[in-house]
């Protein structure tokens, strides 16, 4: 059954039109990247799919009682704020210690349950939001921009546990992200927007439609390339993410 | 033992404590200290009002606080900056309250007495107003903790876990309302934020979590009520303003203690 269905989605914020006429859906287990220049509605889009924004027509529906992981662009936690990882991981939903620490696994962090939120570095802090996200056994996991901030191998290496996530627990994802190069391999299916769906398609059709090159310009086709150079060496970028997160 | 007023005084100082601690933690965390203030200025208006239609002054100044918080929570984010908004809002209702009151003639009153607190002054009924706000106020924000925390860390994750962060806003607003109308009587207009920030402030380098800072505040704004009014008492001081020097000295003792722990390890 279809997860998230997006009809004739537009978003109006007072005279500035975001989104136009916008159709999509997610489908279970599969991994769909939504790709687009700044102020092309990719973060409205989302917002409408979590309930933040209300749609100014069409209309965004779920599948009864999905459950959604979500991960935040960025999550700024006040200094005054003490809050430690494990209490962090049971802020929606309460949960047992042992829960806590199977999806910190799996989000690729163990052994980071007593440690306080503002301690971490910027690559644990991403992987404690996806832990967090994952904790609930969602049915799909929405990621905004989730790897703003890390560098290259770190997002590589934060990409490669998504997919590990889609692997190991089935759940599909919708991710937003202007990373192309690192993103678009992993996915099935990509989705160009800019204000309207330009061009929707695996990855390689994507890349070469007119539509996306006249966004993006060719310059992108290289750095895809690039991605598919760290994918074959794997082996190399986990050892260094585990040598970052030690 | 209500008959003593020193008993009285303590009591009221202590339920303010309480209801002001949590409630602080959200206010520091969320960074509206300033939201604080400009709620208890514009209770002075409510103060006139009150005055001059001849009632008791917590609904007045409840009514006032409440539209003041209702108004900047609705026009926030429309042309003008939070603090630009709040700024307007609480010294116009401030200054509008100080008019009136200079228009009641016939009355003599003490305005010191409600912008600086005359927790001495507190009655039986004052006592009941103050522990059923704080009474509500705490109840309020244990039943929505969990949500006011998730909101206040980040909106989307609150509409993704499916529930309104805008309605935990609103939650938090009336709380501080309700606050700032029962805590006029024991600290005043004045010194009400110092109340919500000072304690939380205080508890922060003691606290390993959020629910930890707001018990230990809440014992800090305790001590500080009580030392406060039995300095005020020994030194023949103002009551409201010695609770809020003890707060102040332990919130520089605990930073101390904490900013050595912090360069220790």
């Amino acid at each position: 059954m279809t997860l998230i269905t997006v009809e004739n989605l537009s978003v109006r914020y007072g005279a500035n039109t975001v989104l136009r006429h916008v159709d999509m859906a997610i489908e279970p287990g599969e991994i769909v990247t939504i790709v687009g220049p700044n102020g092309s509605g990719k973060t409205s889009l989302l917002r409408a799919i979590i309930g933040a924004t209300k749609p100014s027509v069409g209309k965004v529906s779920l599948k009864p009682g999905l459950k959604i992981g979500y991960v935040p662009q960025k999550l700024h936690i006040d200094p005054t704020l003490p809050i430690s990882v494990e209490r962090f991981m049971g802020l929606t939903h309460r949960v047992s210690r042992k829960s806590c620490a199977q999806a910190l696994e799996t989000a690729g962090v163990p052994d980071l349950l007593q440690r306080q939120m503002s301690q971490l570095s910027g690559g644990q802090f991403q992987r404690v939001l996806l832990a967090r996200a994952l904790i609930n056994r969602p049915e799909v996991l929405l990621l905004d921009e989730a790897t703003q901030g890390l560098d290259q191998p770190g997002s590589a290496a934060f990409y490669r546990q998504i997919e590990d996530v889609r692997r190991e627990t089935g759940c599909a994802i919708l991710m937003i992200s202007h990373e192309l190069h690192v993103v678009m391999s992993a996915s099935d299916r990509v989705i160009c927007l800019n204000g309207h769906v330009c061009c929707e398609g695996s990855p390689a059709v994507v890349a070469s439609a007119p539509e996306y090159r006249a966004l993006f310009g060719t310059g992108t086709g290289g750095a895809l390339a690039l991605y598919r150079h760290d994918h074959d060496h794997d082996h190399d970028h986990c050892d260094h993410s585990q040598e970052a997160a030690e | 033992m209500l008959d003593d007023f020193m008993t009285r005084a303590t009591l009221a100082g202590v339920g303010v404590a309480f209801a002001a601690a949590p409630l602080g933690c959200f206010v520091v965390w969320r960074r509206m200290a300033y939201f604080g203030d400009a709620t208890a200025h514009a209770a002075i208006l409510g103060v006139a009002l009150s005055l001059a239609l001849q009632m008791s002054i917590f609904p007045g100044a409840l009514v006032v606080a409440l539209t003041m918080a209702l108004t900047v929570t609705l026009l926030a984010g429309r042309g003008y900056a939070m603090d630009t908004l709040l700024g307007v809002m609480a010294h116009s209702a401030l200054a509008f309250g100080l008019v009136a009151v200079s228009f009641l003639s016939g009355v003599r009153i003490d305005l010191m007495a409600y912008l600086f607190g005359d927790i001495l002054a507190v009655s039986r009924s004052d006592l009941l107003v103050i522990w059923g706000g704080a009474a509500l106020v705490v109840a309020l924000i244990v039943w929505r903790w969990s949500q006011l925390l998730t909101a206040t860390l980040n909106e989307e994750l609150a509409y993704a876990s499916g529930f309104d962060p805008k309605r935990e806003q609103l939650i938090l607003t009336l709380s501080l309302a309700v606050t700032v109308a029962v805590a006029i009587k024991v600290v005043g207009v004045l010194l009400i934020a110092a109340m919500l920030i000072i304690p939380a402030a205080a508890a922060r380098s003691l606290a390993k979590s959020p629910e930890t800072m707001a018990l230990i505040a809440a014992v800090i704004g305790a001590v500080s009520a009580i030392a406060g009014l039995r300095a005020a008492y020994v030194f023949d001081t103002p009551a409201g303003p010695s609770i809020v020097c003890v707060a102040a000295i332990l919130f520089a003792c605990f930073s101390l203690v904490g900013w050595q722990t912090r360069h220790q390890t």
